[in-house]
């Protein structure tokens, strides 16, 4: 069981962070939502895994520890204010640079840029 | 009258002139001086306790753990300081009304001097190392606004940029030292740590210590090779050149050089560095002074070399030396301010500072004249002022001083060719401003100024002569510092008129001589001295400061080349080289306790979630394809949720995945549908790469933690939930009671969130195509019947089904949180389905004033405890019984939650329907727009 668990983790690491390396601002966001999947779960984990002890006093002899459980709550809430706002700040930065690259313009632009100033450079020589 | 009012009573005095702005000049010079005048009568009534050699302390505690007290001490040392500071304090306030012009702020400069002078008292009179730290960067903070008062002048700017740059850098040299002090007395006590001088002073790091000290004593006090900023501070005012840069801010470093005197002073190397330091100074500056035309030059350059003086005094380490050099102290700000001030006169009623143009002056300003002759012959060193004593005393020390063997006699020599050079200058400044033929093109005809101007110039000049003639007037005072200073009893010595005839009077019958004779043949020396090129040491520094700052640009670019894809691969790869160390050293046998068999659910999950999440990667390119992938994560982890006993977590994942999910596809709605190809196959490697490898990491940690032995402290919170927090779900019990602080600050940020978005939608200009990415139009039934039917319809029993969870919340799986997420989606479900126009005529609500009132029953509930006594947000339950119902809970957790209910309804709605309403009619479509 702990085995399965920690695979979860691991995948939810890894392509949380695959996502947040890519160029566009919408796999990035993704990637942000998964890897606070994952996180949450290895919070969550913290607590150990236990199935059928939910934290509700007088419904089973030994509880779930309660203390990860409402530190994730608090997390889970955050972590979709967080999204919120990189949604609407991606959304924001479309309607302003006409892209939505994270850098602001895409990168075969950037080059084009440097080698007008290198253009210039060279007249200035 | 507690010791607190000193510098505490400056400090509420910065807001006096700052809240009696519209009243006349006059008025606010008359208020703003009182509560300077209030320390100085608090500092009068200690006079007796301090002279009979009491140390005054006071101390409120604060992180004692830390050392962090605020915590004063007055004694002889800061008694003398404090005496000069409000003093000399007083009179420029009063000066600073007459020459400031009407066009200048007055408000702002008094509130800047106020700050200044709370920043000074603050360091005489701390008892603690990082306060009086603290206290130290204020005065180069506060004297950076004084000297970039006249900020519409780029030397103004200049200067005070310079002053900033070279204290703070010496303020961060001395926490250092401040710091390895208290690592090595265990306490940032000073009482505790002028204690412990033998300790600090045998330890390793004590030439470390000592030099990082100095450094911080040297930048302040101007030493060279530091000096340079000091000129260039002259920048500012002159009632601030008066203040800061004669009486008190230059005397911080020498204040800090006394204070350690104790613990730090009478090694090989204190004497070696501090001697040759304030010797070389003292005759450089003495020397450079001659050359300068601008008279505030002049004065600043000598200002130099007194510090010089005071610091040679310092280092000679004997109790005579160290009275002569606080005698110094006072006899130089008595004499230094006036003459700043008559400069301050000059250039006010001639428009200039030129010695080259300003000439003659006495016929003019008799009075200025007078006054400005008596105080630079105390300067020059002349009998019957008070400057002639200090420098005999100084003279008689230096020739005791046998530290440096054969080469001791360096000492005296150079000292009077200081003195020689100081009488030149005071020579040419007497002789070039009111004799030396007529005035040369001056801009205005010149005249005395008002009486309020020079009349604190002659309190200084009659305190100058009054000293001179009987020093024993100051006597108790400065027995009383010398014996703080130096941590043992007042020395059996007297400040005396006469010495008699010995070596010290010689000395100064050369230096006066000389003087005269170097002042008769200056014409040659500028010559002379017109043949070196400038050393510009200011233009030095700056150059350096750009050479800095240029590579440290040059450095970041290579870091960062704003590509952020770049920052944050270099960013995981660092992490992953720092991790190492630590991930490769070798553990203990791994035990693995309590591992449980798989069953049936938990694997499907697993297979379930990680094929989502791989389709996700897969199909990232398409958009709308992978964000339901994604959304099949979501569930399970919903799932998981519940399988390992936390249906609280499960109810919030579900909820906040819905809405999460509607909010990306409004979103996708603006933003383009496909992500374009562009990674390279090597770049796509290298990021798997990386991410496989987080990924391995993770999940390794993953296992090893929950494989481990488990020892938790919630043993308390599943006992108290019901005794102390009245309910039976302790996960709920926690949010609102425990750690009800936590979720407070929680849904606050959550508030602040969805205002920033809102700011951040407000005048956004967006697109949105009439067809999607494969072209096909939007249905033209914008609201489908059957969806309006239902959704209206389940619109009551989501919102029964929403207070439900909120009310059972405290004993049973539910609360604020979710209830608040099952409320918005109900809502956001009849935007759906009926659209913005036909909601806002029937659902009248401001999402802004919603989180507002969360917030606030938020606060008020948490607020009530502490009306009745106890902590902030203490919770309160009962039980009362109910006709029909029976017995009934009340708890004040209650309303707390309904605080945070409300916050997560008008938060996430005003998200949503700020983002939704960019969707509506009236905005452009795209061809329109085309």
């Amino acid at each position: 069981m702990e085995g399965l668990y920690a695979i979860c983790v691991g995948i939810l690491t890894s392509c949380g962070i695959y996502l947040l390396l890519r160029g566009r601002t919408f796999p990035v966001i993704l990637g942000l939502i998964m890897l606070s999947y994952a996180v949450n779960l290895f919070l969550f984990a913290s607590g150990r895994l236990n199935s059928n002890m939910a934290a509700i006093l007088g419904e089973s002899a030994t509880y779930a520890d309660p203390l990860p459980q409402a530190l994730v709550l608090t997390a889970i809430v955050i972590g979709f204010a967080m999204t919120a706002f990189m949604l609407v700040l991606s959304i924001r930065a479309y309607s302003e640079n006409g892209n939505d690259h994270v850098d602001g313009k895409p990168a075969d632009e950037r080059v084009h840029d440097s080698s007008i100033a290198a253009d210039k450079g060279g007249r200035k020589a | 009258m507690s010791l607190l009012w000193i510098p505490l009573l400056p400090l509420l005095g910065t807001l006096v002139p700052l809240l009696a702005a519209r009243l006349e000049r006059t008025t606010i010079l008359a208020l703003t001086a009182i509560a300077p005048a209030l320390a100085l009568m608090v500092l009068f009534s200690f006079t007796d306790r301090v002279f009979s050699g009491d140390t005054l302390t006071f101390t409120l505690s604060w992180v004692p753990v830390l050392g962090l007290d605020l915590s004063f001490r007055l004694d002889g040392l800061g008694y003398l300081f404090s005496l000069l500071i409000i003093g000399i304090g007083l009179l420029v306030i009063l000066y600073a009304r007459f020459y400031l012009s009407g066009d200048d702020s007055i408000t702002r400069f008094y509130a800047s001097l106020l700050l200044f002078m709370t920043a000074m008292l603050g360091i005489v009179l701390s008892n603690n190392l990082l306060q009086l730290w603290m206290f130290w960067e204020l005065t180069s903070l506060s004297s950076f606004l004084l000297i970039a008062f006249w900020h519409d002048n780029s030397a103004a700017r200049k200067g005070a940029r310079q002053a900033l740059t070279v204290t703070a850098m010496g303020g961060l040299a001395l926490l250092a030292g401040l710091v390895l002090i208290g690592q090595i007395v265990g306490s940032f006590d000073l009482s505790v740590v002028l204690a412990s001088g033998d300790l600090l002073r045998e330890h390793s790091l004590y030439p470390v210590i000592l030099i990082l000290v100095l450094l911080g004593a040297f930048t302040k006090s101007a030493q060279f090779p530091f000096h340079f900023w000091l000129p260039h501070a002259m920048a500012a005012p002159t009632p601030v050149s008066a203040y800061l840069h004669s009486a008190t801010m230059v005397k911080a470093g020498i204040f800090l050089l006394a204070r350690f005197h104790p613990v730090l002073a009478d090694t090989d190397l204190w004497i070696t560095i501090v001697t040759l330091t304030g010797l070389m100074t003292l005759a450089l500056a003495a020397y450079f002074a001659l050359f300068k035309h601008d008279i505030k030059a002049l004065l600043a350059y000598s200002t130099v070399s007194h510090l010089g003086l005071i610091t040679l005094l310092m280092g000679l380490g004997t109790e005579l030396a160290m009275m002569a050099a606080l005698f110094h102290v006072i006899n130089h700000a008595l004499f230094k301010a006036p003459l700043f001030m008559a400069a301050g006169i000059v250039d006010h009623e001639t428009g200039t500072r030129d010695l080259r143009q300003l000439n003659g002056l006495w016929k003019f300003m008799p009075i200025t004249a007078t006054l400005t002759m008596t105080a630079a012959a105390s300067m020059a060193g002349l009998p019957l002022l008070n400057g002639f004593l200090s420098k005999e005393m100084m003279f008689a020390e230096a020739l005791k001083f046998d530290h440096f063997g054969a080469l001791s006699w360096l000492i005296p020599v150079l000292a009077v060719f200081g003195a020689i050079f100081s009488v030149a200058y005071s020579i040419r400044l007497v002789h070039d401003l009111f004799f030396n033929g007529e005035p040369k093109r001056l801009p205005r005809m010149p005249h005395e100024p008002p009486a309020m101007m020079w009349l604190p110039v002659a309190f200084f000049v009659v305190l100058v002569v009054l000293v001179g003639l009987a020093p024993a007037l100051v006597e108790p005072m400065l027995l009383s510092a010398v014996s703080a200073a130096s941590g043992q009893a007042a020395p059996d010595a007297h400040l005396h008129l006469w010495h008699g005839f010995n070596m010290a009077l010689l000395m100064s019958a050369i230096a006066i001589g000389a003087g005269l004779w170097i002042y008769g043949r200056r014409l040659h020396l500028y010559d002379f001295q017109d043949r070196f090129p400038e050393i510009n040491a200011s233009e030095n520094f700056d150059q350096g400061v750009k050479n800095v700052m240029y590579r440290c640009r040059e450095w970041y670019e290579r870091l960062d080349n704003g590509s952020l894809q770049r920052a944050s691969f270099l960013l995981l790869t660092f992490t992953l080289v720092i991790l190492l160390p630590t991930l490769t050293a070798k553990a203990g046998p791994g035990q693995v306790f309590n591992v449980k068999p798989m069953d049936g659910a938990m694997l499907s999950g697993t297979l379930l979630l990680v094929f989502g999440a791989i389709m996700v990667v897969i199909l990232h390119h398409r958009r709308l394809l992978s964000l339901l992938m994604m959304s099949v994560v979501g569930l399970v982890v919903a799932l998981i949720f519940v399988l390992f006993s936390a249906p609280d977590l499960a109810l919030t994942q579900l909820s906040v995945e819905v809405v999460t999910l509607i909010l990306i596809v409004l979103a996708l709605f603006f933003l383009p549908h496909k992500t374009p190809e562009e990674s390279s196959s090597p770049r796509v490697m290298r990021d798997l790469g990386i991410a496989g490898l987080f990924g391995a990491l993770m999940g390794t940690l993953t296992y090893a933690l929950i494989t481990r032995p488990f020892d938790t402290i919630s043993g308390f919170f599943t006992e108290n939930a019901k005794i102390g927090g009245g309910g039976t779900n302790v996960v709920n019990v926690i949010l609102v009671d425990f750690r009800g602080f936590d979720t407070f600050g929680e849904i606050t940020v959550l508030g602040i969130a969805a205002l920033g978005i809102f700011k951040l939608l407000a005048g956004v200009r967006l697109h949105y195509r009439s067809a999607d990415a494969a072209g096909m139009t939007w249905s033209g039934d914008k609201h489908p019947f059957m969806l309006n039917v239902v959704s209206q319809s389940m619109l009551p029993l989501a919102l029964l089904v929403s207070a439900y969870i909120f009310l059972r919340g405290h004993n049973m799986p539910g609360g604020g949180f979710i209830a608040g997420l099952i409320t918005t989606i109900a809502i956001i479900q009849q935007y759906i389905a009926h659209g913005i126009d036909w909601l806002q005529t029937r659902f009248r609500f401001e999402y802004s004033i919603l989180i507002a009132s969360g917030l606030l029953i938020a606060t008020v509930t948490g607020m009530g405890s502490m009306v009745l006594g106890y902590p902030f947000l203490t919770s309160w339950f009962d039980y009362i019984t109910w006709p029909i119902v029976g017995k009934f809970e009340v708890a004040s957790a209650i309303a707390f939650d309904l605080g945070v209910y409300l916050t997560v309804v008008g938060s996430t709605l005003m998200i949503l329907t700020n983002l939704g309403k960019l969707t509506t009619a009236h905005r452009p479509r795209e061809e329109e727009a085309n």
